[in-house]
């Protein structure tokens, strides 16, 4: 192989097939909407499709709410707020709550497979990280239900009353137990929406709602696609709004809160730089740099989706990264063996073809390991584009795919303004064994999470969001708690 | 010997430091509660906003860049300014129509006020900042920055404790600031700014727009360089599309007491970072 080559054929290395066994998943052939502990079909009866995006296969019918139907959730939420759920001590919500992580854990393999089923993503991430995440989620913020007066010392807190809660199709249960929990633990009540592509887990989630008795109203999902998360932002009996999504709906939902004077959470979009540097433990780089885009199909708000490498080890560390991209495994998402999965829908696919035609047509070099794509289900394979300028599309906008941009750098200065140079500001990746140079980059990176010499992670302890346009507020840890209760008027602890 | 005849004060803007005119040539009449004729202050226009945004915006990283012991020793040098002046300050809120006895006690209450918050410049952190025990081994911890470039929409009432409550929490933390005021707590503002160029708050920290804030803070909302808009001080008839506007940039939008205190006043114009690092040998 000459050192040129970027694209060296794979290890001749042959796995063979470890699929997942489905059989500890029963999918209903219809799901209502969950509303005051029952599933209800929707007034209209108007309903839609989940596919499993790997391989096309039609999995069940869902409700498709309409403003009715979210009025009708929304009024359950209210009486559910004005009683049970409104006179319980903290010590009983959180209870509630240790018993939903309990119950998350112990059907921990029948979620993951539904999430891969409806999802596309691996069954290696849905069980090893969307699983354990979501149980810790609820354990970690169950703790906090009879504390809020050591959380919020000096101030009088008190929940908002209902808070509209609409969550993306890339990790489906897990970003409804990081919206749900510290609403619930802080003792509002809630109208979720899950993802149109990707609602079976959040319907099953109802049912473990049901088993752990929590009462009828406390959580309310109603199914759909825009329009039923329209109406939800529009209902004037929300009182609080969160949202993770894409940026451009983030804004228009922060349009219509403001006009409400609703408190908003926001989690939108991410370009985050991923910064090399020559002094770093390269080969734990190339690892980092490819759990950072390739994990998900790159379906994660906080992909690193940009590589700044220092120039003086750009070439190496590109031809390092391409072998190692060529040993990614892509395909079955149910195969314990595969590294990528199968793109969320049909439309994602289309967005992800489109912005890379554009990456070629602007002039960037196109790099794709030879890797073959199953014949049924959506597909893109693992991606990197060289010869990058910052002007263009792709070092620009949010794919949200598996799609690499690669830029160097020559200083810590240059890196930083590369970095920087964008309207979002989620997250960030750094990698030195030079300490000094990994807090300098820390505080300088304008984004609200850094993960230096490791990428990716997340803990129910460990505030998450953005900074500019990737929104505001926090999820995750005490931070992640404030969003959801308001201050008393009149309280004590006012300074001078 | 004549007696001597008063020198009238001329009103003008206050960006990066410097006192313009406004570029338009605008002016507006303050009167006194009794209808005495104060000054032609400037009416600060859409240029004159951006001027300022600018100024704001150059200040920023530099102001950030200081240490937090820095920054609350500054702040503290304007209330000792502020003291030696406190006989203007009081006189500007009796031609608002203050009795003596309410006038001083809104002054010494508003020096106290920003002496209060001049103190919480290397405190805020430990307040609001976490070290968070994940389950793994890395080290977490979370910490707030600043926001970036502030427009502050100045309360009417209380004209001078109103400002100065809402300005300190923005600046303290390392935000540069653009202050929209007007009508008579515009007044109040202007003194502030003379405070403000005479001690060591460097050009384009604080920038004072006297004017209409119906008319500058759609301008404000608007503006993709601000990332923050303090509507404390807003005027009730500020139009919905207007504040909308904001989430063309994600702005945070901010409305509190307009006399109150609190660090998590200063928090709303915080960003939370986390910094994850892996812990082994």
């Amino acid at each position: 192989m000459a050192p040129s080559d970027k694209t060296p054929e794979p290890f001749g290395i042959d796995y063979a097939p470890a699929p997942e066994s489905t059989a500890v998943v029963d999918i209903a052939d219809g799901y209502g909407h969950f509303i005051n502990g029952d599933f209800v079909e929707s007034l209209s009866g108007a309903t839609f499709a989940t596919v499993n995006p790997a391989t096309e296969e039609h999995l069940a019918y869902v409700a498709d709410g309409s403003a009715e139907d979210v009025d009708r959730a929304v009024a359950a939420a209210r009486a559910a707020f004005e009683g049970p759920w409104g006179q319980m001590s903290g010590s009983q919500r959180g209870k509630y709550l240790f018993r939903i992580a309990r119950q998350l854990q112990e059907r921990s393999r029948e979620f993951a497979v539904l999430e891969t089923l409806d999802g596309g993503k691996p069954i290696k991430e849905s069980r090893d990280l969307d699983l354990p995440l979501s149980a810790a989620w609820f354990f970690y913020y169950a703790g906090w239900a009879d504390k809020l007066e050591y959380a919020f010392p000096n101030r009088t807190m008190a929940p908002h009353g209902v808070a509209g809660q609409i969550v993306p199709w890339n990790f489906p249960l897990m970003m409804a137990a990081w919206k749900l929990a510290p609403a619930l633990a802080a003792g509002n009540t809630v109208v979720l929406k899950p993802a149109e592509t990707t609602p079976l887990t959040a319907l099953l989630l109802a049912d473990v709602l049901r088993d752990v008795d929590l009462p009828p109203g406390v959580v309310n999902i109603v199914t759909g696609a825009g329009v039923t998360g329209a109406a939800l932002v529009d209902h004037p009996g929300v009182d609080k709004l969160a949202f993770t999504g894409s940026t451009g709906v983030g804004k228009a939902i922060q349009r219509a809160a403001s006009a409400r004077r609703i408190p908003l959470t926001l989690e939108l979009g991410g370009k985050a730089a991923h910064i090399v540097f020559e002094d770093s433990a390269v080969d734990q780089a190339v690892e980092g740099v490819v759990t950072g885009i390739y994990s998900n199909q790159g379906h994660v708000c906080c992909a690193g989706s940009r590589l700044l490498v220092e120039e003086s080890i750009a070439d190496e560390f590109v031809e390092r990264l391409m072998r190692r991209i060529s040993t990614l495994r892509l395909g079955d998402p149910l195969d314990k063996n595969t590294d990528v999965g199968a793109i969320n829908s049909a439309d994602q696919l289309q967005r992800i073809t489109d912005l890379v035609a554009t990456g070629v047509a602007e002039g960037a070099d196109l790099h794709q390991p030879g890797c073959d794509l199953p014949d049924k289900g959506y597909w893109f394979p693992p991606t990197v584009f060289t010869g990058v300028q910052q002007s263009h599309t792709v070092a620009r906008e949010e794919i949200f795919g598996p799609v690499l941009t690669v830029q160097t750098f020559r200083t810590a200065e240059e890196a930083v303004e590369k970095a920087n140079n964008t309207p979002y500001g989620l997250s960030a990746g750094i990698w030195t064994e030079k300490g000094s140079k990994i807090l300098w980059m820390a505080e300088k990176l304008r984004a609200g999470v850094v993960w230096a010499n490791t990428y990716n992670r997340f803990d129910p302890a460990s505030p998450f969001g953005g900074y500019k346009e990737s929104g505001f507020g926090r999820e995750g840890g005490l931070h992640g708690l404030a969003p959801y209760l308001r201050e008393r008027t009149g309280a004590k602890g006012r300074g001078a | 010997m004549a007696e001597h005849m008063p020198v009238d004060k001329t009103f003008k803007l206050f960006i990066g430091g410097a006192f313009p005119r406004s570029e338009s040539g605008r002016t507006f009449q303050l009167h006194s509660a009794d209808g005495k004729l104060l000054a032609n202050a400037a009416k600060a226009s859409r240029k004159d906003l951006r001027e300022a945004v600018k100024a704001a915006r150059g200040a920023q990283a530099g102001w950030a860049g200081r240490t937090a012991y820095n920054r609350g020793q500054v702040l503290y040098r304007v209330a000792e300014v502020m003291e030696s002046r406190k006989a203007e300050f009081t006189s500007v809120l009796r031609e608002m129509g203050q009795t003596a006895r309410t006038a001083r006690s809104e002054v010494d209450r508003s020096i106290d006020r920003w002496v209060w918050y001049a103190g919480w410049a290397d405190k805020v952190h430990q307040v609001l900042g976490t070290v968070n025990p994940v389950a793994g081994p890395y080290f977490n911890f979370t910490f707030p920055e600043p926001t970036g470039v502030v427009v502050v929409a100045s309360p009417d009432d209380p004209p001078l404790l109103g400002l100065l409550s809402r300005l300190a929490p923005v600046i303290v933390s390392g935000n540069t600031a653009v202050v929209a005021t007007g009508g008579a707590a515009a007044l109040a503002a202007v003194t502030l700014a003379e405070v403000l160029a005479t001690s060591d708050v460097p050009g384009g920290v604080v920038n004072i727009l006297t004017g209409d804030k119906a008319e500058l803070l759609p301008w404000a909302l608007g503006h993709m360089d601000v990332n923050s808009v303090d509507l404390t001080g807003a005027p009730d008839g500020l139009a919905d599309d207007a504040v909308a506007a904001a989430a063309d940039n994600v702005k945070r939008i901010v409305r509190a007491d307009p006399a109150g205190a609190s660090p998590h006043m200063i928090g709303d114009f915080l960003e939370m970072k986390t910094v994850w690092h892996p812990i082994g040998r």
